[in-house]
C-alpha cells in the first residue's frame, strides 16, 4: 500500500473504431463484415497516424482481447501487431486476457513494461469481434468469464444477463423496485444521448423520441428476465481501441507534447475469486477495492474525479459502480443518477459517448476505449461529445471489470504536466 | 384421449409440398417436445412422403433450419428438461443434442408402402379428387382399422373421400391454413360417419399445436373457401362490370385496391388470389360447383390459365405473377388479358384515373397494418368511425367498397343459413384467424341502412 509510480507515465493518441453490431445503420448480419486483423490494425493505424515518428519508435505492443479462440476461432493474437505495420514485426508483441477486464490488463501490462524500463513507448491494442454467432450461442462464449465448470450448467440461457439480473433483484428488494427501474431509466437514456453525439457509437443512429420512456418498460420474464430488459444490457459489438502508454522520454521520441496528453495518477487492480459468488449481490466489492487502491495511489477521493468511465455491462452494474466508486453511499446511487449527475451537463458526466450500454462492448477492447475516452475529455478533444469538466476536480477515472465483478482494474488519470 | 395413442407411427402425404412441409414441421415439433419429455412411444416415427426426391431434399433442409429456430426460441424449456444432462452445459450443445433427436424421428420417402402400418395418417396431396382419392384406397390397404386419417382437403367434402376410399368412421377434415406453422386457424369437418374418437383426438392434436380450431359442416369449400371464392367470384363480376370504361387491368388494380385500402384487409382481392395461385383457385372453384347448386365458375379465371397466368409462389415463398405482377412481393404490373401482357403501373395513365376515383379515403381510415396492434376495443371504434364516414360518401371508390361489403357480410350469412357454419362467430373466426382481417364479415360496425 502506499506504492508510487517510479516515473510518470502518460497516455497519449488514442483511437477507437466504430462499434459494429445492432442499431448501425450498416449492420446486417448477413453482410460481410471486418475480421478481428482488420479491427487490429485499424485501431493500432488510428493511433499510429496521430505521431510524426514511425512506429520503430514503439518497443512493445500489447493486444487485449477476451474470447477471440471461439468468436473467430483465432488465437495467437499478439503475432497480429505487424498487421498495423511493417516496423512493428519482431517487437515484442502479447496477448492478455481477463473476460470483460481484459482491457484493463491490457493498459496494465503497458503500464508496467513502461515501468520496468524495458520499454518507453508501449502500444496497447484491443479487440473483440461477437457478430460471428447469434447472441443465444454468443451468450455461451461468453459465460466463460465466470467459473464454466461450476456455474454455466445452472446458468439462465443468458448467462451474464441471468447473473445481472438477480443483482437488479437484489437492489430492487433492498431499496425499492420503483426507484431502481426509474434510475436505470435514466442511465439508458444517458447512455443513448450520449451515443447520439458520438459517431463511432452503436446507438448513434437511435431516434427514439424518448429513452427514459422506453427504459420504464416493465421487464418481462417470459420473454427475457425478471428484472432486466434486453436495452439494459450491454451491445453484442464488433470494435478495437488503441492507445500508447509512454514514459517521459517515450512521449519525447514520439513528439509528443505533454498539452496532447494525460498523466496516470494512480491504479487499482484486484482479482476476486471466481468459483465463488459473493453473498451480497446488491454491491460490487471487487470494483469498490480496485477504486479505493487508486484513489489513494493517487492520493485523491471521489470528490476529486470531474469526469467518469465505468463498466456498465448492463445498467444495474452502472448503478452500483456508481456507489462501489464512492459516488454515493449504498442504496443511494440510483438517487444520485435520478438527480441527473451523470449527465454530460450534470456533476459527474459519466460514459460520455455512451458507455457499454450506448457505445458498444467489443470485449476484449472496452477498457481501452474507455481510456481513450478520458484521454479525448481531459485534453479536450472529445469533439461532439466534449464536457466541461470542473477545475476544482480534474480528475478522470475509468473501470474496467472482469466476469461478475472478478477482475477490475480501476485507473485514476489527470492532465499532464 | 391421449396424443401419444397414435403417435406410434405418423405418416404425411404430400409432404414436401407448400401446406405438406408446414405439417411436416409442426408434427415433427410436437413429436420431438413429446420424445424428450419421454412421451413418445419409442420407436415413433414421421414417415414424410411425396413424389420427387429433389423436394425431399428441399424439405430437409427446410425442417432442420425451422428446427434450430424453435430450438432457440424455447431453450429455456431446453435448459429446463436436460437439467439432469451433465454432458449437455451450453445452449449450442442443448440445441444440437434436440436438432439431432428430433431428425432421428423422421423418414424420408417417395414409397407410398411407406406408411405401411401407420396409426395416423395426414393427408395433403394436391387439390384433387381423384389424386387424393386413389391415395387414400391405397393406404386403406397398408393400415390397420384404427388408423386416423385426416385430410387437409380445402374444398372437396369428407364424406365424399370417406366413401370412395371405403375409410368409413375413420376420416375427418383438417383445415390448415397458409402457411401452417405461423396461422393459427385449422378449420374442423367431420364426414357422416366420422368416429367421435377421431373428432376427439383432431381436437386434442389442434389444443397441442396451439391452433385455433373452427368447426365447418361438410359443405364443399367449407367455411373459408366458401367465404373466399365467392368473394373473389364478386370481385371479378365487377372487373367484367367497369371494364369497358377502365379497361381490364384498370378495373383488375381498382378492385384490388378497394378491398385492400378502402375496406381495410391486409392484401388486395387479386393478390390474394395470386397468394393461393389462380389455378388452386380453379381447383377449388371446380369442386365447389360440383357438389352446390349454384353457378359457380369463371370464364375469366379460365383464360388467365389458359395463358399459364397462375399465381402461386415459388418454393422459396417468393410470389410468382399472376394477375399481379411483384417486386419485392409488393404489385408493380397488372396482366391486361386483352394486350396479353403486364402493364407496369407507371405505364399506364388509367392506373392514376383510378387511383383518382378511389379518393379521398373517408375519415377515420388507418392502413391494416396500424390497426393490428391496436386492442380489440379500440380497433373496433377506429373502424367504426372509418365505416361510417365511408357509408356518408358517394364517390366511385365508396360505392365500390359498401358493396363490397355488404356482399361479404351476405356470403357470410349464407354460409350459416345453408349450415356450411354453426353460426355467424364461427364464420367472423375463420376470416380473422385464416384470413387475417380485423373484422369479420357480419358484423356491426357498418351502418345499417344500405345505400
Amino acid at each position: 500500500m502506499g506504492k508510487k509510480f517510479q516515473k510518470n507515465l502518460y497516455l497519449t493518441a488514442g483511437f477507437n473504431t466504430v462499434s459494429l453490431g445492432t442499431g448501425r445503420k450498416e449492420f446486417s448480419p448477413k453482410n460481410p463484415r471486418p475480421n478481428i486483423d482488420q479491427y487490429i490494425s485499424d485501431a493500432g493505424k488510428g493511433t499510429l497516424k496521430q505521431l510524426t515518428a514511425s512506429a520503430s519508435a514503439i518497443d512493445d505492443i500489447v493486444i487485449s482481447n477476451f474470447m477471440a479462440g471461439r468468436f473467430v476461432k483465432q488465437g495467437h493474437l499478439g503475432a497480429f501487431a505487424s498487421v498495423i505495420d511493417p516496423a512493428l514485426e519482431y517487437k515484442p508483441s502479447i496477448r492478455v486476457e481477463g473476460a470483460c477486464c481484459s482491457g484493463g490488463l491490457g493498459l496494465m501490462t503497458s503500464i508496467r513494461n513502461v515501468l520496468s524500463g524495458l520499454s518507453d513507448v508501449s502500444l496497447t491494442v484491443g479487440v473483440e469481434v461477437q457478430n460471428t454467432v447469434k447472441a443465444l450461442y454468443g451468450a455461451d462464449i461468453l459465460a466463460g468469464a465466470a467459473y464454466y465448470a461450476g456455474m454455466r450448467k445452472e446458468g439462465h440461457a443468458f448467462f451474464f444477463p441471468g447473473i445481472f439480473d438477480k443483482r437488479a433483484k437484489a437492489y430492487s428488494e433492498k431499496y425499492g423496485a420503483e426507484k431502481t427501474r426509474q434510475a436505470l431509466a435514466r442511465w439508458y437514456e444517458n447512455a443513448i444521448l450520449n451515443a447520439r453525439k458520438c459517431p463511432e457509437a452503436q446507438e448513434h443512429h437511435n431516434t427514439d423520441p424518448n429513452p427514459y420512456q422506453t427504459g420504464l418498460t416493465t421487464p418481462n420474464a417470459k420473454a427475457f428476465l425478471p428484472n432486466l430488459n434486453v436495452f439494459d444490457c450491454s451491445k453484442v459489438s464488433d470494435g478495437g481501441s488503441s492507445i500508447i502508454v509512454a514514459s517521459e522520454e517515450g512521449l519525447n521520441k514520439l513528439g509528443k507534447d505533454k498539452s496532447e496528453a494525460i498523466q496516470i495518477a494512480g491504479y487499482g487492480h484486484v482479482v476476486g475469486n471466481i468459483t465463488v459468488t459473493y453473498p451480497d449481490a446488491s454491491v460490487l466489492e471487487t470494483t469498490r477495492r480496485a477504486v479505493a487502491a487508486a484513489y489513494e495511489m493517487a492520493g485523491i477521493g471521489p470528490d476529486d474525479i470531474g469526469v467518469f468511465e465505468c463498466h456498465d455491462c448492463f445498467t444495474i452494474t452502472g448503478l452500483l459502480s456508481i456507489e462501489a466508486a464512492g459516488f454515493a453511499e449504498k442504496g443511494k446511487g440510483a438517487d444520485f443518477v435520478l438527480a441527473n449527475n451523470i449527465r454530460s451537463e450534470g456533476r459527474l458526466p459519466t460514459n460520455t459517448s455512451g458507455g457499454l450500454v450506448g457505445f458498444g462492448h467489443y470485449t476484449g477492447g472496452t477498457g481501452i476505449r474507455q481510456a481513450v475516452d478520458v484521454w479525448k475529455q481531459l485534453t479536450k478533444t472529445a469533439a461532439g461529445t466534449q464536457v466541461n469538466i470542473d477545475p476544482n476536480r480534474p480528475y478522470g477515472l475509468t473501470i474496467s471489470m472482469g466476469g461478475d465483478d472478478k477482475s477490475v482494474v480501476a485507473i485514476v488519470y489527470q492532465r499532464a504536466f | 384421449m391421449n396424443l401419444n395413442s397414435k403417435m406410434n407411427k405418423v405418416a404425411i402425404i404430400g409432404a414436401a409440398g407448400k401446406m405438406g412441409s408446414g405439417i411436416s414441421l409442426l408434427l415433427l415439433n410436437l413429436m420431438s417436445n413429446m420424445k424428450l419429455k419421454k412421451e413418445l412411444p419409442s420407436n415413433s416415427s414421421l414417415v414424410l412422403i411425396d413424389i420427387s426426391d429433389e423436394a425431399l431434399s428441399g424439405l430437409y433442409q427446410y425442417l432442420r433450419t425451422q428446427m434450430v429456430k424453435l430450438a432457440e426460441k424455447n431453450i429455456n424449456f431446453l435448459r429446463e428438461t436436460y437439467a439432469d444432462r451433465s454432458d449437455l452445459v451450453e445452449n449450442g450443445e442443448m440445441i444440437d443434442e434436440f436438432i439431432s433427436e428430433s431428425l432421428s424421428i423422421i423418414r424420408l420417402t417417395t414409397a407410398l408402402e411407406a406408411a405401411k402400418n401407420a396409426t395416423m395418417v395426414f393427408e395433403a396431396a394436391t387439390e384433387n379428387m381423384d389424386i387424393k382419392s386413389t391415395i387414400l384406397n391405397n393406404l386403406c390397404s397398408l393400415v390397420d382399422t384404427n388408423c386416423f386419417f385426416y385430410t387437409n382437403t380445402s374444398s372437396i367434402p369428407i364424406s365424399t373421400l370417406e366413401n370412395i376410399a371405403t375409410l368409413k368412421g375413420r376420416i375427418m377434415g383438417f383445415h390448415f391454413y397458409n402457411p401452417p406453422s405461423v396461422q393459427k386457424l385449422v378449420e374442423v369437418i367431420k364426414a357422416q360417419n366420422t368416429r367421435a374418437e377421431v373428432n376427439e383426438f383432431a381436437l386434442e392434436l389442434g389444443k397441442s399445436l396451439k391452433k385455433i380450431l373452427v368447426p365447418s359442416n361438410d359443405v364443399a369449400g367449407f367455411i373459408g373457401n366458401g367465404h373466399f371464392i365467392r368473394d373473389g367470384l364478386y370481385a371479378i363480376s365487377e372487373v367484367l362490370r367497369l371494364q369497358n370504361e377502365y379497361t381490364i387491368h384498370g378495373a383488375i388494380h381498382m378492385l384490388n385496391r378497394v378491398s385492400q385500402d378502402l375496406m381495410i384487409r391486409p392484401m388486395g382481392i387479386f393478390q390474394l388470389i395470386d397468394y393461393v395461385g389462380i389455378d388452386v383457385f380453379q381447383l377449388i372453384l371446380k369442386v365447389m360447383n360440383q357438389s352446390l347448386n349454384e353457378n359457380l365458375q369463371s370464364a375469366l379465371i379460365d383464360r388467365y390459365l389458359a395463358k399459364e397466368i397462375k399465381g402461386g409462389q415459388f418454393s422459396n415463398g417468393q410470389q410468382k405473377d399472376g394477375f399481379l405482377k411483384y417486386e419485392k412481393g409488393n404489385p408493380v404490373a397488372v396482366y391486361s388479358i386483352d394486350e396479353d401482357r403486364y402493364i407496369s403501373l407507371n405505364e399506364d395513365r388509367i392506373f392514376k384515373i383510378v387511383d383518382e376515383k378511389l379518393y379521398p379515403l373517408a375519415d377515420g381510415h388507418s392502413p391494416w397494418k396500424n390497426l393490428l396492434t391496436c386492442s380489440t376495443s379500440d380497433r373496433d371504434q377506429k373502424l367504426n368511425t372509418y365505416f361510417k364516414n365511408l357509408w356518408n360518401q358517394n364517390h366511385l371508390g365508396a360505392k365500390l367498397a359498401k358493396n363490397y361489403l355488404l356482399r361479404s357480410e351476405s356470403i357470410g350469412k349464407h354460409l350459416v343459413d345453408s349450415k356450411v357454419a354453426n353460426n355467424a362467430e364461427d364464420v367472423n373466426a375463420v376470416l380473422v384467424n385464416g384470413f387475417y382481417h380485423l373484422y369479420g364479415p357480419i358484423n356491426n360496425l357498418f351502418p345499417k341502412e344500405k345505400n
